[in-house]
């Protein structure tokens, strides 16, 4: 076999992972369901990380208000689908990765057919009740979701089994009302969109490896003004 | 009375009493009710910790406790 220049991509991820770990991320297909603050911190991330296979799906295009925290969005992307972007970024970045993107937005009607194939499904949402119903869809499929939301300076990251009741432990049961958080009053900054996105790309590698600690029912909850860093027992 | 250590998350905060990290309350007194005579408005708290495991409203607070509320967060 012959050798190439990127023959040492992943050089600086061992022995923090064996080489029989990349191997299996390599291997690995993972959803990732909405490409703004959360989902492209999430897609470079993986990407770099050396997960093989990624399905990216967003529906949205870019818009200027995107620009203080998505990391895909950029000045002259304003109008292109979010989607769109996260394929070329994760092409650009690591062209091993198997990468598939789909402009849509996501419903009982489609969710089940679009993740039941993967490993795990990154929930990258904006919606509460978008939440839910890919809760319900990954539930069918036996699929772990990772799940990360925040407002403001705060964030929250939890991974969900099938077996779980999960968002019904963090926003009560399932209401039509609810569909967004108190984020439509305090917005989101970048650093805090990153940060949760590291944890949910963190948790994702742990569940794919069924390495280290993962947040199974326990959410982490992290407030960037005071510093506090915690992970609480749902059940 | 009893004193507990008081958190109030994102646009909870707003409701923080002051010596929230050695509040005083009435023994017995429940999540439900402190949320109340706080002046939070009940469906705004969606989840609350009690030392670092989640609680119902009815859970009678203890000397010590360290409590906090969180509204819900949904953004991505």
């Amino acid at each position: 076999m012959g050798t190439s220049p990127l023959d040492g991509r992943y050089a600086r991820n061992f022995n923090t992972l064996t080489p029989e770990e990349q191997k299996k991320l390599g291997a690995s297909k993972v959803v990732v369901i909405g490409l703004g603050g959360l989902g492209g911190g999430v897609c470079e991330m993986l990407a770099r990380v050396g997960v093989g296979h990624l399905s990216l799906i967003d529906g949205d295009s870019f818009e200027v208000s995107n620009l203080n925290r998505q990391l895909l969005s950029q000045e002259h992307l304003i109008g292109v689908p979010k989607a769109e972007a996260a394929k070329n970024r994760v092409a650009a970045i690591n062209s091993e990765v198997n990468v598939t993107h789909q402009v849509a937005y996501l419903d009982e009607s489609n969710l089940y057919e679009q993740i039941k194939d993967a490993d795990v499904v990154m929930d990258c949402l904006d919606s509460i009740d978008t939440r839910f119903k890919l809760q319900d869809a990954a539930k069918k499929a036996v699929i772990p979701i990772v799940s990360g939301a925040i407002a403001g300076v705060t964030g929250q990251v939890t991974s969900i089994f099938p077996e779980d009741l999960g968002y019904e432990l963090i926003y009560g049961k399932k209401s039509r009302e609810q569909s967004k958080g108190v984020e439509t009053r305090t917005g989101n900054i970048a650093y805090c969109a990153m940060f949760v996105a590291a944890i949910q790309s963190s948790e994702c590698v742990k569940i794919l490896l069924n390495r280290g600690d993962i947040l199974h029912n326990k959410l982490l909850i992290a407030e960037l003004w005071t510093n506090t860093f915690e992970v609480v027992a749902l059940t | 009375m009893i004193k507990i250590d008081l958190r109030l998350f994102v646009t909870l905060a707003k409701y923080l009493p002051k010596n929230s990290g050695s509040f005083e309350i009435p023994e017995q007194t429940t999540v439900e009710m402190l949320i109340l005579d706080l002046g939070i408005p009940l469906e705004l708290v969606k989840l609350i910790f009690v030392n670092g495991k989640r609680q119902d409203r009815n859970y009678p607070l203890k000397h010590n406790d360290r409590l906090g509320l969180f509204p819900p967060v949904g953004g991505g």
